[in-house]
């Protein structure tokens, strides 16, 4: 039984069971940050706008700054850490970014990687409007998004413009 | 023997890219400490008003809530921050600095401004407590617009001056009353430009941790100026500068508002570590950035320009009003700016500049990216525009027919920017960029079209617009340089990163000197306990000021490998080679000794280090530069706008700069972009919208809109390089060149495209289509 005025959370994150008590009115991204230790999914708006804070949930992105983390209890949740399990060897798409500068400050880019990992696996090929308008779920101040869409060209391999 | 530029000036991917993109780089927010209590602040729901009375007790009372503070318990503490820009010394200025207190006595100013800090066991109960605190104000009619805040009965925002005036600046050059006299055409128009946020993804983030044991004070800060932060709060607090430590890890993005010194939440939250001796964080969220975080806004210009029927610009006069918001701690750097940039890339031969600063029941203005900058240009730019039109020449020729010759270097444009140096030009090539741009765009052909292309409800246009930019002001920054015993070599420099990519530049720079590879180049930066000289990153000087300072320690360490490699190999050190991590002796490969075996003979364990020299291989050096470098470029826009719904869709967009000789041309390009589109942000998107009561309006991300990757078109960028010769590598800035003139190539296309007169940015889609409904009507 948890104590009064806590839940149960049983949740699965970057594939290892978690069990915890918690606040109802907890946020689930301060549950990954605070409670799991998982800083790497950043909170630039509190108010789902941002996408900064994008997280897979059972496989689909979502803001984890507007989902409460009870509404997690049952489901699985990867987060930036689980895109290099090693943390130092990036996934083709890191590289790509890397190679591109489609990172400048870096505060938006974990959620911006949540997002497109979930739409390259969607649309493997997309097309440069198609890859503008996934990006356009995430707000970054730093990069004018150029380098973050060459990014993905080179992943995908489809033609710069 | 002379360094080989292997990787300055070349598309290097970055060193930090990889803790980034996993997650792991610690930004402020991520540092958890066992104990952490964390803080809420009350704000001020009233942009104007006198404070009657604060009443903490039931908040005090809370389960979890550790500390509730109002002014009363500050003490001396309380007194208001410093000023910390004092205004150039220019002739006949007046300037009253009014700066904030860390919590709101007598009066409050601006809605934000805080009043009393809760400091509970969690977030989460600190901000229920917020609710619990009782506070009285007395509303007073709130100050919020430029001229109205300037007439006799205008309530006051500081009673104790006679009006809203923060500062009055009148700078001269030439007699422009003379050469109005002689001027064939005299254009003249009211023009307002509003900036806004500067909206960095990660919201400000203030933690400190007291060590009683130790009496030692750290503090992770997301700050632009680490190192000012520490000496100003050691003072403060009765500190030692070696008790205190700032460290401003990964910063998620800065812009301008990260270098205020001293936001009030910067002062209380160490102030409390110490009192609890317990670690205290408080995390800005993005409601209380939008009242709490500086900004910057609007000025209203009445400007004319005088010329002769051939289309030269005889002289320039202006009047403008500039909001300061409710206190001025950052001097006068905006309108300063404004004033010298609003000369441009022209020959301005007489020029007549007055500004009146005036406070209002705002939020604090302080520098956003640009800088009071892209004010200035948009009015000498539209100025041109319309001198172009009601004199029948084009408007690339008319430009032309102004710019700075490339014989006319130094140029001392005779007043005072805001470093207190003289606005002298260091170098530049402007028209070859104004041709490669409108070459670029077709601008030619588009002006053949002009007709074709007005017609229809999706109506094309073409802008193209000029500025400079300075950038690289001192005073200094400095950079340590050492040889580890592994070979590798770690820099440490005082300047705070934001996202730059100072990690990486300033190794390719030490990198090419000292004949290592890039990435075994460890660079540091904000953290007081590894570098403790400098100011911080602002005025697009990183690079310029900080990575020449790591040039001359690196220039400084190399000559002691040199000496010491030339004794241990037996050779003259004019034939050494330093290259591969190795010092070799040329031609002859088997007389070599890598960098690692030096580092340990210069730190030996035994024997003795020769009198006159230093244990190590490790300098350090400092640079700074009399004046600041004048960067520059030619910005190329076309848009379609449709007639209908007032949409403006950007289909190309070429940039032409020069920001000297470049170290890492891909970075450069990024900053571009960024800036690009935070200028197109402004020009279209962004506006801080306040009613007559002071209430901001649009304090969200709902109905703040920043440009999204649809909103931002591919940018063109093409790279021109005028050294500078204020410094060793010949840098100028470039971090706020992107969105400087971008507001005023904007209007000109809307206008192309419309035919009609476009006077103020930001536009918006109803803003251009009461436009376009006028145009129609006359």
């Amino acid at each position: 039984m948890p104590r009064r005025g806590l839940m149960i959370l049983r949740l699965v994150v970057n594939g290892g069971n978690h069990e915890a008590d918690v606040e109802p009115r907890l946020l689930l991204s301060d549950f990954l940050r605070q409670g799991l230790g998982l800083t790497g999914t950043h909170v630039g708006c509190e108010h789902g706008v941002c996408g900064a804070c994008t997280i897979l949930f059972d496989g689909e992105p979502a803001r984890s700054c507007i989902m409460l983390a009870v509404q997690a209890d049952g489901h699985a949740i990867h987060t930036i850490e689980s895109l290099s399990p090693d943390g130092i060897t990036l996934n083709p798409l890191q590289e790509a970014f890397r190679d591109a500068h489609g990172l400048q400050c870096g505060f938006c880019t974990p959620g911006i990687l949540m997002t497109l990992s979930a739409f390259l696996r969607d649309n493997p090929a997309p097309s440069q409007a198609e890859v503008r308008d996934a990006l356009s779920a995430n707000l970054c101040r730093c990069t004018g998004y150029q380098h973050i869409v060459e990014a993905v060209t080179r992943v995908t391999r489809s033609p710069l413009r | 023997m002379s360094p080989e530029a292997r990787y300055v000036n070349a598309r290097v991917r970055r060193n930090e890219d990889a803790r980034l993109l996993t997650g792991r780089a610690r930004f402020v927010d991520d540092v958890q400490l066992p104990g952490l209590l964390h803080v809420a602040f009350v704000r001020s729901e009233h942009a104007h008003g006198r404070l009657i009375k604060v009443d903490g007790a039931a908040a005090r009372r809370r389960p979890g809530v550790v500390a509730v503070y109002t002014f009363d318990d500050l003490g001396e503490y309380g007194r208001p921050a410093p000023v910390l820009v004092p205004p150039p010394p220019i002739s006949g200025l007046v300037f009253h600095p009014r700066t904030h207190r860390p919590l709101a006595s007598g009066k409050v100013r601006y809605v934000g401004e805080p009043i009393a800090m809760i400091v509970a066991e969690s977030r989460y109960l600190a901000e229920d407590a917020v609710r619990d605190v009782i506070v009285d104000v007395d509303p007073l009619d709130a100050v919020v617009d430029l001229e109205a805040a300037l007439t006799a009965g205008a309530a006051r925002v500081h009673d104790d001056l006679e009006s809203n005036a923060a500062a009055h600046v009148v700078q001269r050059k030439g007699d422009y009353a003379a050469a109005r006299d002689r001027a064939d055409v005299i254009v003249a128009r009211r023009f307002t430009y509003d900036r806004g946020a500067a909206a960095a993804l990660e919201n400000r983030c203030v933690l400190a941790q007291w060590d009683r044991q130790a009496e030692e004070l750290t503090i992770w800060d997301t700050t632009q100026a680490p190192i000012p932060i520490r000496n100003g709060l050691a003072s403060r607090l009765g500190l030692s500068e070696s008790q205190v430590r700032v460290v401003a890890p990964f910063v998620g993005g800065g812009f301008g508002p990260k270098i205020m010194m001293f936001y009030p939440e910067e002062l209380l939250v160490p102030w409390a570590s110490i009192r609890l001796a317990r670690p205290i964080k408080w995390t800005e969220d993005r409601q209380e950035n939008f009242f709490a975080t500086t900004q910057e806004r609007g000025q209203l210009h009445d400007a004319e320009m005088a010329l002769t029927r051939d289309g030269r610009i005889l002289g320039i006069r202006d009047t403008f009003l500039f909001d300061t918001g409710a206190y001025d701690p950052y001097g006068l750097t905006i309108p300063i700016n404004t004033q010298c940039t609003l000369l441009g890339p022209y020959d301005v031969p007489n020029y007549s500049s007055e500004f009146t600063a005036v406070f209002t029941n705002k939020t604090i203005v302080t520098p956003v990216r640009g800088a009071g900058r892209q004010h200035g240009v948009f009015v000498s730019e539209r100025l041109l525009d319309l001198a172009a039109r009601e004199l029948g020449i084009d408007r690339v020729e008319i430009r032309k027919r102004n710019l700075l010759g490339p014989d006319r270097f130094p140029h001392n444009h005779e007043i005072m920017f805001q470093d207190s140096a003289p606005l002298v030009y260091d170098s530049g090539d402007y028209l070859p960029a104004l041709e490669q741009a409108a070459a670029t765009i077709g601008y030619a052909e588009l002006v053949r079209q002009q007709a074709q292309r007005r017609s229809g409800t999706r109506r094309v246009g073409v802008g193209i617009a000029c500025y400079v930019e300075g950038t690289g002001i001192g005073p200094y920054e400095g950079a340590r340089v050492t040889v580890e015993l592994s070979g590798k070599v770690r820099v440490a420099t005082g300047v705070g990163t934001q996202g730059q990519g100072h990690y990486t530049v300033f190794a390719q720079v030490v990198a090419d000197v000292l004949g290592v590879s890039v990435e075994d180049v460890q660079v540091i930066t904000g953290d007081t306990r590894e570098f403790q000289w400098g100011t911080g990153t602002f005025a697009s000087r990183g690079a310029a000021v900080a990575g020449s300072a790591c040039h001359a320690a690196a220039m400084s360490v190399r000559e002691k490998i040199v000496a010491l490699a030339a004794s241990v190999l037996g050779a003259e050190p004019d034939r050494l080679e330093v290259a591969g991590g190795r010092v070799s002796v040329r031609g002859a490969a088997d007389r070599t000794i890598s960098l690692a075996q030096l580092a340990a003979r210069a730190n030996p364990l035994r024997g003795a280090v020769r009198p006159g020299t230093e244990p190590g291989l490790e300098s350090t050096a400092y640079f700074g530069p009399d004046r600041g470098s004048t960067a520059s470029g030619v910005h190329a826009m076309i848009v379609e706008v449709d007639v209908e719904t007032a949409m403006v869709e950007v289909k190309r967009y070429v940039v032409v700069h020069d920001c000297g000789r470049i170290i890492n041309p891909l970075l450069v390009e990024g900053q571009i972009h960024g800036g690009v589109a935070h200028g197109l942000g402004n020009a279209f998107y962004e506006q801080l919208v306040y009613d007559e009561q002071g209430q901001l309006l649009n304090a969200s991300f709902m109905d703040y809109l920043l440009p999204t990757a649809t909103d931002v078109p591919p940018i063109e960028t093409a790279h021109r390089e005028t050294p500078s010769p204020f410094n060793p590598i010949g840098l100028k800035g470039v971090g706020e060149a992107g969105c400087i003139p971008t507001g005023a190539a904007f209007a000109q296309a809307v206008e192309d495209a419309l035919n009609i007169e476009i006077l103020d940015i930001p536009l918006s889609p109803d803003r251009l289509f009461r436009l376009i409904q006028q145009a129609a009507d006359r």
